[in-house]
């Protein structure tokens, strides 16, 4: 299944959308896929400074927890409450309504460390 | 083996040093027939009861009537032997019975959600911080110094791992928690939970007033209540109506003996916001693929085995046969049957405080109202008045200067629906012995 194009891919599975300085965080296809039934999503708060690939939240479904390693570091400015009531969203749209968390990013180039679309394909192809 | 691992014998893989090695057979009683060994563990239980004792002692484990139907029902085979329910199919009774303990606590307490038990009050303090340590990511708390002790010195054993900072708030004169500096104390947001016990180590009624906790929880800290005598939820307006958002304590006096401390059963309910963060064991009710009613344990993804260091707790049992027997205790009180049983606590210490306090030399120490314990101060040094009674078969209840150095000269004494006016008669009479000779002293 080919990726969305115009998004960067992380080794753990998530998807980063570039809006300038702007990172929206999400979990691919795969990922949910992979999970299960999603029951629950941990957010970092509103304002927490993120370190990329550091540890920051969890995926709850109901066979495992997996842990959200952020693919790019920043301020978190918005975090999506849609999937707090609606865990479910995630599985349904990973790419849009199901998105995690709004980032500023503290440096731009980190983006460098992500997959393209093809790159990530072939990751999970591998897999 | 032995030539793969290449030795020659045991002895050459397995060397003690000489110096440690047991050359002498060991004193161990020669074997005894069946009789003759009911016969010896007759004798050693008949040194330990304290049959013959009249005991005024409360302090975080309470005399209550345990009726026979809880020993009837928990001493099932079933029940007495069964290992956790991991496998639901098989353990439906178990799992029932413990959903059943959960409901009870969250009815008594108020509050959405409890958990299938943990080892004690003490330790379910220190889980219910750790909540809040976890809900807010500040590192200190704030609790009263009239939260039982035992339970305040296990705090602080979590706490030092945790490196968090366990501030104390002092006591007024009445015995109620000192709250004038609370909004003060909050003020700089750095207190992840603020902790009240009631009915308190003095016996006291101590909740924070609501108008406290919403300032409490405004300020980001949440409002932990401890309840160390569990029948005062039968009496007292329930810890969510007062504010707490997570109440803990321990349920020994439903259905468990005092057995000199243990085992007891420790429960842990809270508002459904810290659902996520709340430790142990947790039994879901949910259907199976036919359609019929299950219970289930549920939510295991946050437990100890399952994301090891980044589990909310290491805690991963629970107290289930003792939580069993409060269960049964309490299906068989009833609503009615706890209420008059709480109201009969309440009434007995009212004549005892009486009794004791028309003695010369005896007063009430705090003026507040108390639910089954109140704390009498005494001529001269409680620790001398409770000796003088030990000798006269009487346990009169604890001396808090042994936690509270201010108070050597005050007894803690607790009176239930087991204490009988014969009780609290025989207890005047041996300390109007003990005034007199005081007075004779000065």
């Amino acid at each position: 299944m080919a990726q969305p194009a115009g998004l960067l891919y992380s080794k753990e599975h998530e998807w980063v959308k570039l809006d300038g300085d702007v990172a929206t965080v999400g979990i691919t296809d795969y990922a949910q896929a992979s999970l299960g039934d999603i029951v629950y999503v941990e957010l970092p708060r509103l304002g927490a400074t993120l370190e990329q690939f550091g540890s920051i939240g969890v995926v709850e479904s109901v066979k495992a927890v997996s842990d959200i390693f952020t693919p790019v570091g920043g301020e978190v400015i918005a975090i999506n409450d849609a999937i707090e009531a609606d865990p479910a969203l995630v599985n349904r749209e990973p790419y849009d309504g199901g998105w995690f968390y709004k980032v500023k990013l503290g440096d731009v180039s980190q983006s460098a460390e992500l997959m393209s679309p093809e790159q990530y394909d072939r990751l999970i192809s591998q897999t | 083996m032995l030539q793969a691992v290449g030795v020659a014998s045991l002895d050459e893989l397995v060397r003690v040093p000489e110096a440690l090695a047991l050359r002498t057979p060991i004193a161990v009683t020669p074997q005894l027939s069946e009789s003759e060994i009911a016969e010896r563990f007759a004798r050693f239980a008949a040194r330990t009861t304290a049959g013959g004792y009249t005991s005024f002692l409360g302090a975080g484990a309470y005399r209550h009537y345990i009726p026979p139907v809880v020993g009837a029902l928990a001493m099932r085979g079933e029940f007495l032997t069964a290992y956790t329910p991991y496998q639901a199919e098989v353990s439906q009774g178990y799992l029932q019975a413990t959903y059943e303990w959960q409901s009870y606590i969250t009815l008594l307490t108020g509050l959405d959600v409890a958990n299938a038990s943990v080892y004690d009050g003490a330790t379910a303090l220190a889980e219910a911080v750790i909540m809040a340590v976890n809900a807010s990511g500040r590192k200190a708390v704030l609790v009263s110094r009239a939260v039982h002790p035992n339970y305040r010195a296990v705090l602080r054993t979590y706490a030092e791992g945790l490196e968090l900072a366990v501030d104390e708030l002092a006591y007024r004169a009445d015995g109620r928690t000192d709250t004038a500096s609370l909004d003060a104390a909050l003020a700089d947001q750095r207190y992840a939970a603020v902790v009240v016990q009631t009915p308190n180590m003095f016996g006291v009624i101590d909740p924070l007033a609501a108008a406290e906790s919403a300032r409490a929880a405004a300020n980001g800290a949440v409002v932990i209540g401890v309840v160390a005598e569990a029948l005062s939820l039968a009496a007292l307006a329930t810890p969510a109506s007062w504010g707490a958002r997570i109440c803990v304590g321990e349920a020994q006096s439903f259905g468990n003996a005092v057995a000199y401390g243990g085992p007891h059963v420790g429960f842990i309910a809270a508002g459904s916001e810290h659902l996520r963060r709340m430790p142990g064991r947790l039994v879901g009710k949910s259907v199976d693929g036919e359609g019929r009613l299950a219970y289930v344990l549920t939510l295991q993804a946050r437990e100890q085995h399952i994301r090891r260091e980044k589990a909310t707790s290491n805690i991963c049992t629970n107290q289930a046969h003792c939580a069993l027997c409060a269960t049964i205790y309490l299906a068989a009180m009833g609503k009615t049957g706890l209420r008059d049983c709480a109201a009969l606590n309440i009434a007995r210490t009212r004549e005892l405080r009486a009794a004791v306090t028309a003695l010369d030399g005896f007063s009430a120490r705090f003026a507040a109202p108390v639910f089954n314990e109140v704390a009498i101060r005494v001529p001269g040094r409680a620790s001398d008045v409770l000796r003088a009674l030990e000798d006269r078969a009487i346990l009169g209840g604890l001396d808090l200067g042994r936690f509270y150095p201010e108070l050597g000269d005050t007894l803690l004494m607790a009176a239930t629906e087991l204490t009988t006016g014969a009780d609290i008669a025989r207890l005047v009479g041996a300390l109007a012995e003990v005034e007199t000779r005081a007075a004779a002293r000065i």
